[in-house]
């Protein structure tokens, strides 16, 4: 009896917009890599039958996941964690170069990316640690040892050179945060955005007056005591901070990045220099704009889009999958997959909270918060709001590792999450 | 709070997305036309332009190919210009003009990069054109003139300009229009329609196939032919005639209206304007601002009519039953009217003109006092002059004639209103006398006036004149097969033409006579004036004649217009005589005609007024005498 009941513990509606998400990236993948001809679904030489075999695997593992008692994850996490560190050390030896950087596992004609285990890996570490009786979140000490969990496999990936799945790392913070990280561990992130931002917009000059001018406002206007002492030292921080930025921007940066910055902040103003800037390095994120803008309200319908056809958006299939739903399916389509996202995200964030032991709720939150980043960076960069990084759009792109990656930590905690009734 | 940081942060990337988004797809997305797509190329195919054929079934027009080098600017990937621009055989310069003039239109449009490359070229060219992504060959067809006459009938075609582009979104940058003459007239009939075919591209700019497998390609439309009203062999005659003169013939065959030969002096050869030459000659031609060869003159040059006009108010008092052909009228070497006396040269002494012998004499005192007995029959002049206005309107004078030639002018018959600001208050038949000779105020064409003669000739209606004979496959507008009647009624016409015929016989044109053939015509001799560094100067006078023959069942009507020939049977009645042989015998019996104006040349007279040196005019000219080329 109770053995039945069980599954229906598991929260469909998660389960549901993880296999919309899925079947629609297919789709997509499919008008992304068709080569004109019949398609064929089956023959597994071409990336949408590939991707069609990875989701068919993701299924059997889907039931793995979820037929493991839930208790292992927690009691094996540090293993996890660690064997997870071993494969991408591993990859400085075995490792195959793929466009620059070596995060793959060649393994007869197929290709193994272990960065996109080790971010379930690390969320079980995580949560692990955070959950733990002895762990003080407010402790120095604890903090930096947290840090050092997250920052491990983050540095790894970095120096196989794939600076945008390092990024992911950075939404622990999110997991930090309301697990009790003290208030100015954000303010000082803000802070430091801001500031860098304004700089390189509209100089450190102005952007200083700026800050200065609202600093003592708040001081004038302050309810509890504050001494002069605090603005000032924060005004001479802040005119630091700024000429630090802008001698970062203009010295220590490879032209190259400073030129993705500029693009990013729409800095150049040469009509010349922005017409080659868009067919070099920035082709991909103007064709990928283009291919959007082109789809209009209802799009071009499926395998009608002439640019997704042309194969005008490099990595089209992988990380730019975004901009064939854009052609095709137009707004309509593009807004159904952000209501997707957000609902999955927000479906999870729910089902966090309600956990009552602290290691699910620390990894559902460590699951709600990679996620977001990556929907967040993906379809920012595609849509020109933020500078190019690449990383895959979760359950969408092409890719056997990503998918599987991303379903394992979505299972997971899909699997914690039934046990909740269970958890004293 | 702690726990909804995250919340919000994900609320708020949903809305930056979906204000994103609508911007993108919304706000600046354009229509989907498959035209505006970078990612499908359209290939033209451009049809065969119709060919045009005279009267007699002679080919006139043809069609040659020709290559021009395209360029879309934002397509354009660094490319090795030394090399290009040999193959091209153009320099460096001009390759940077002419790319930055393409990119200024559109970067994203074809412009024509290079026009009208030989065949030898292109075959070298085509070989590396892979190469240069950017450009590509259009190959376009130009046209072949198989004549070196009637370039002002014939026209020609040149590069649609940006009016064009507008007017017509069919026209895409150097495509092929008609510029004048029967290729505009007649341009959608002739262009057919351009077929066109998607292709979808890919990043590298491969041809990736047919878009929707050719779903929303069109095959072209080939032209059609069309055969013209004009007869090749007498245009040339016409235009042989005309050397070293200024002018127009206009002959019209009165039982349909169709113009035979339309001849504008000085012309060109057509050949002159087709492909690469032809921005060089066009310039040459269009600057000649003295000779005008650009000017159709037999179409928009007005002129006074002159004496033919007395024919017009010889119907017009014959109809307003104001004079019997038989009345005498008295010319003493001219008429008084009021305190003003009219000179006339139809006799040393005191004559008794009748309508015949005043046509055939052309009497000034005669027409003089027809056109007051015409106004003053009515209450008053006003009402008169408005009258006699509408009489002479019918016969298509003083408005477009509303045909199928692009260029023409109104002309001018005045009416009342027309006077107004001259005579605002009182206004007397007197004013306006020299209306009755066909000068003062009236003006026409010389197709206008040829268009009279066809309707005199036709005894009281005539055909729209009209340049097209038929088209492939098509039937003729109606208003080229209904005639127009006039407002003179058919008896009225006898006696006009009877005077026409003395003209010949007995009259004014009595040398140039051909055997055989009853001739009707009337000569004209019109003063006029130009002004010389600001000073009203009087030339040689034009030398005019109409005419048609023969008198009964006629075949043809002509005007002819020589400017400063001088009197009316000096130039143009011989060279009306020898258009009519021409016509109707094919040959020429009159071979001393011929010769005479073959050989008398009017050169030295156009060049008087540019001399700068005073200058004898009329009887005091001498001609100049040129050998027969």
């Amino acid at each position: 009896m109770r053995q039945t009941d069980r599954h229906f513990k598991f929260d469909w509606a998660t389960i549901i917009l993880y296999f919309l998400l899925v079947g629609f990236g297919l789709i997509n993948i499919i008008s992304a890599s068709q080569s004109g001809g019949s398609i064929e679904l089956f023959s597994f030489n071409n990336p949408y039958s590939k991707q069609l075999l990875f989701i068919g695997l993701s299924v059997i593992l889907i039931m793995l996941i979820l037929a493991i008692d839930s208790k292992f994850y927690e009691r094996f996490s540090s293993i996890i964690y660690f064997a997870s560190l071993l494969s991408l050390v591993g990859l400085f030896i075995f490792g195959k170069n793929v466009n620059g950087a070596t995060s793959w596992y060649g393994i007869g004609g197929m290709t193994f990316q272990p960065s996109e285990f080790a971010k379930a890996a690390t969320a079980l570490a995580v949560a692990k640690y955070v959950s733990d009786l002895n762990t003080d979140i407010k402790n120095l000490k604890d903090q930096l040892r947290i840090a050092l969990i997250i920052i491990a496999p983050a540095f790894l990936i970095l120096l196989q050179n794939d600076a945008g799945s390092t990024l992911v790392y950075g939404s622990f913070f999110f997991v930090l945060y309301r697990e009790g990280l003290p208030k100015l561990y954000l303010s000082i992130a803000v802070f430091i955005v801001l500031i860098s931002v304004a700089t390189l917009k509209i100089g450190p000059i102005i952007t200083v007056i700026i800050a200065t001018i609202l600093l003592f406002t708040f001081y004038f206007f302050r309810r509890k005591k504050m001494r002069l002492f605090q603005p000032i030292a924060l005004t001479v921080i802040c005119l630091g901070l700024a000429y630090g930025v802008q001698f970062f921007y203009k010295h220590i940066l490879q032209p190259h990045q400073q030129d993705r910055i500029s693009l990013w902040l729409r800095l150049e103003k040469d009509p010349n220099k922005l017409e080659r800037m868009k067919k070099t390095f920035a082709y991909n994120l103007n064709e990928s704009e283009k291919a959007i803008t082109s789809g209009g309200f209802t799009g071009k319908g499926f395998l009608e889009g002439t640019r997704t056809t042309g194969k005008f958006v490099p990595e089209q299939h992988t990380d730019y999958i975004f901009s064939t739903v854009g052609e095709e399916w137009g707004f309509l389509g593009t807004m159904f997959t952000i209501i997707l996202f957000i609902l999955l995200l927000i479906r999870v964030l729910h089902l966090a909270e309600l956990q009552k032991s602290q290691f699910s709720r620390v990894y559902g939150y460590s699951v709600a918060s990679i996620l977001f980043f990556h929907f967040m960076i993906n379809i920012g960069m595609v849509m020109g709001l933020i500078p190019t990084i690449g990383i895959p759009l979760p359950f969408f792109s092409y890719g056997g590792s990503g998918l599987w990656g991303f379903t394992i930590l979505l299972f997971i905690f899909i699997k914690l999450d039934s046990n909740r009734i269970n958890e004293w | 709070m702690r726990q909804f940081l995250l919340f919000f942060c994900i609320i708020l990337v949903g809305l930056v997305f979906t204000a994103r988004l609508f911007y993108l797809q919304l706000y600046s997305s354009q229509s989907n036309n498959l035209y505006e797509d970078n990612a499908i190329r359209k290939v033209y195919d451009y049809p065969k332009r119709g060919f045009v054929y005279d009267r007699k079934g002679k080919l006139l027009v043809a069609n040659q190919p020709s290559y021009d080098v395209m360029v879309i600017p934002r397509e354009v990937e660094p490319l090795d210009t030394l090399e290009f621009c040999n193959l091209l055989k153009i320099n460096k310069e001009e390759f940077i003009k002419k790319y930055n003039k393409a990119k200024h239109y559109s970067p994203r449009l074809p412009s024509v990069f290079i026009s009208h490359m030989s065949k030898e070229d292109y075959a070298i060219l085509q070989e590396k054109m892979r190469k240069y992504v950017g450009f590509y060959i259009q190959k376009r067809s130009l046209r072949q003139y198989e004549t070196t006459i009637g370039a002002n009938v014939l026209g020609d075609i040149g590069e649609v300009n940006n009016s064009n582009i507008k007017k017509d979104p069919y026209y895409k940058m150097g495509d092929l229009i008609g510029k004048n003459g029967v290729e505009i007239s007649y341009e959608k009939i002739l262009r057919g329609r351009k077929g066109i075919k998607f292709i979808q591209k890919d990043r590298f700019n491969r041809n990736l196939g047919p878009y929707k497998e050719g779903k929303f390609d069109t095959i072209p439309e080939q032209g059609k032919d069309v055969t013209i009203t004009i007869d090749a062999e007498l245009q040339a005659y016409g235009e042989l005639l005309m050397r070293n003169k200024r002018g127009g013939i206009i002959a019209l065959e009165p039982s349909t209206g169709e113009i035979l030969a339309m001849i504008s002096a000085p012309t060109y050869n057509p050949n002159d304007l087709v492909g690469r030459k032809r921005s060089k000659n066009f310039t040459k031609l269009h600057r000649d601002t003295i000779a005008k060869p650009l000017f159709n003159r037999s179409l928009s040059g007005v002129y006074e009519p002159g004496s033919p006009f007395k024919l017009m108010n010889a119907l017009i008092a014959l109809q307003e039953g104001v004079l019997s052909p038989e009345e005498r009228i008295t010319c003493n070497r001219g008429l008084k009217y009021g305190n003003s006396f009219m000179k006339c040269h139809c006799s040393n002494h005191i004559v008794r003109n009748d309508m015949i012998t005043g046509i055939q004499k052309s009497c000034n005192a005669y027409f003089a006092t027809a056109y007051r007995r015409i106004l003053d029959k009515y209450e008053n002049a006003s009402i008169g002059i408005d009258k006699w206005s509408t009489h002479a309107k019918s016969f298509g004078l003083g408005n477009f004639l509303n045909n199928d030639l692009d260029v023409g002018q109104k002309g001018r018959i005045p009416n009342r209103a027309y006077y107004k600001n001259l005579y605002p208050k009182t206004f007397r038949t007197t004013y306006t006398i020299s209306n009755a000779i066909g000068q003062g105020e009236v003006a026409t064409t010389p197709i206008q006036l040829a268009n009279m003669t066809a309707a005199i000739a036709n005894r009281g209606y005539y055909f729209t004149p009209h340049i097209i004979k038929s088209i492939e496959g098509e039937k003729l507008p109606r208003k080229y097969t209904t005639p127009k009647y006039t407002t003179i009624n058919k008896q009225h016409f006898e006696t006009v033409i009877e005077g026409m015929l003395r003209v010949y016989e007995n009259g004014t044109a009595k040398y140039v006579k051909v055997k055989d053939i009853e001739i009707c015509g009337k000569t004209g001799t019109v003063e006029n004036f130009v002004k010389i560094d600001s000073v009203r100067t009087q030339l040689t006078d034009h030398s005019i004649f109409v005419a048609f023959a023969p008198k009964n069942n006629p075949k043809i009507a002509l005007a002819v217009f020589v400017e400063n020939g001088y009197f009316g049977s000096r130039f143009a009645a011989k060279i009306a005589s020898l258009m009519i042989e021409k016509h109707i015998k094919g040959a020429i019996t009159r071979t001393d005609l011929e010769h005479w104006i073959r050989t008398h040349s009017l050169e030295n007279e156009y060049a008087k007024p540019q001399s700068g040196e005073p200058f004898n005019i009329n009887e005091k000219t001498q001609l100049q005498v040129i050998p027969l080329d």
